[in-house]
């Protein structure tokens, strides 16, 4: 589904990305985990090219991305690789001035060039997926911050992507709200979408990845099967990592 | 004296309605060409391309920095050296236009500017390209910053057409200069002008504040 081979990027001489190679599979939901610092958002933000690598190559289905080459040049590949790989910000990042259902069906209407009926029925579908009914006519001004995130889930889902990126999508979020993002993430995982996840919840990347990467200092220092990984770590660092996020 | 002065601004009226004419025209061709030039000097400025940009700045830089009255006179009493006759009115509407489009290009830069940048990523990231994004979600959102200021250049607009006056171009000024020239009620008409212009800058903040309430709808808690 995505292939990531040898991806690097530096940040004004600094490496924040070592040579990453990540394969995930369709239906797989793959947790990245790591503390701060460790390049696991820049490290998502580089698959659909928010962030721009200074090598390496991604590749989506059949479109295949060189990471050495200047965007700019490939701006047409990116723009096709971003209709099949969603995303999901930390910061929701809805459209203040659109509704609820408008921000939903912003895409499929602007990209796709979708019929505004059809449209309008796919948005209602998913703001009803992520139990939203009822909410289409409100502004993101009007919405809890779990609110927020579960419309901007609806609004990846609207492009019907073949990979969900997550960026940390409960980090913004008050306790309280965490739950309802999660157990809508989780649905999707049930339903065996792909998702690639950077999260700092740790109970629910084990509960819900199939498989867990851990990464610090902008190498994947050790993955695996997500419960294996989280009882028996392999690695030094990794186990160090467990043990503070636990407390 | 009273009734004399009334009786006086309304023999003039046929006269003031025509430069108010002029004066309405032209302020709102230089608003039109001033935002259409305005906005393409703020794409410049926000360009990548370092010379781009450059040109755009070195543009306001000037126009800002040097009067309304001397651009008027280069364009007026100094082009045709250069070989371009120009008619007082379009040397006016030329020269109001490219001295708003100067502040018009700043003000619409910063709000471009200001709409948070993960509003361009939302947009990257659901596939559309720098023009859909630009035209369906910055530019809404610049729209509410940028209005408060445009509103206040647009005003003084308005009353910078009174310079046009001075390149004999036949707008409310200037009629009542020719008429208190001839009658020498000088106070009656250069009131009845200041309230011309008072009218029509009152009916263009009412203007203004319409659309800023229509920006900020969504902004509304209730």
């Amino acid at each position: 589904m995505i292939t990531v081979e040898k991806l690097t990027k530096q940040f004004k001489g600094n490496e924040v990305l070592k040579g990453i190679d990540l394969k995930v599979e369709p239906g797989e939901v793959v947790a990245i985990i790591g503390p701060s610092g460790s390049g696991k958002t820049t490290f998502l933000r580089c698959l659909n090219f928010l962030e721009e690598p200074s090598s390496g190559n991604i590749v989506v289905g059949d479109i295949r991305i060189d990471g050495s080459q200047p965007l700019s040049q490939q701006q047409g590949l990116i723009r096709q690789l971003r209709q099949h790989v969603g995303f999901v910000f930390q910061n929701f990042n809805l459209f203040p001035h659109r509704t609820a259902l408008e921000n939903v069906i912003e895409g499929p209407i602007v990209v796709k060039k979708m019929p505004h009926d059809q449209a309008v029925e796919l948005g209602r579908e998913l703001l009803a997926k992520v139990g939203l009914a009822g909410k289409e006519d409100a502004y993101p001004r009007r919405l809890s911050g779990g609110q927020q995130q579960r419309v901007a889930i609806a609004r990846a889902l609207a492009m019907e992507p073949e990979v969900i990126l997550f960026d940390e999508p409960t980090s913004a979020l008050d306790p309280e709200l965490v739950g309802e993002v999660l157990s809508t993430i989780r649905a999707l995982a049930e339903e065996n979408r792909t998702m690639v996840i950077v999260t700092h919840e740790m109970k629910f990347a084990r509960d819900v990845a199939n498989r867990v990467v851990f990464i610090d200092k902008g190498v994947i220092v050790e993955q695996g099967d997500a419960k294996e990984l989280f009882a028996n770590p392999k690695e030094e660092r990794t186990r160090q990592f467990l043990e503070r996020s636990r407390n | 004296m009273i009734p004399e002065s009334l009786q006086l601004a309304l023999d003039s009226a046929p006269f003031l309605l025509k430069g108010a004419y002029y004066t309405v025209g032209l302020s709102l061709g230089s608003m039109f060409f001033g935002l259409v030039l305005g906005f393409g000097l703020a794409l410049m400025r926000l360009s990548k391309v370092w010379i781009v940009s450059a040109i755009a700045r070195v543009y306001v830089s000037f126009f800002r920095g040097t009067p309304l009255l001397v651009q008027l006179f280069m364009i007026y009493y100094g082009l045709p050296d250069l070989g371009i006759e120009l008619d007082a009115i379009t040397a006016a509407l030329i020269g109001l236009s490219l001295n708003m489009a100067a502040y018009a290009c700043e003000i619409l830069r910063a709000a471009i500017g200001a709409v948070d940048r993960g509003q361009w990523e939302a947009a990257a990231s659901i596939g559309m390209t720098r023009a859909q994004t630009m035209r369906r979600a910055i530019l809404p959102q610049a729209a509410r910053t940028a209005l408060p200021p445009l509103g206040n250049s647009f005003i003084s607009l308005v009353k910078d057409t009174a310079m046009a006056a001075t390149i004999q171009v036949p707008e409310v000024f200037r009629q009542a200069q020719l008429i208190s020239s001839r009658t020498l009620e000088v106070f009656t008409m250069y009131f009845t002008v200041a309230v011309i212009y008072w009218v029509l800058c009152t009916v263009l903040a009412h203007f203004q504040n319409r659309l800023e309430a229509r920006a900020n709808r969504h902004d509304v808690e209730s």
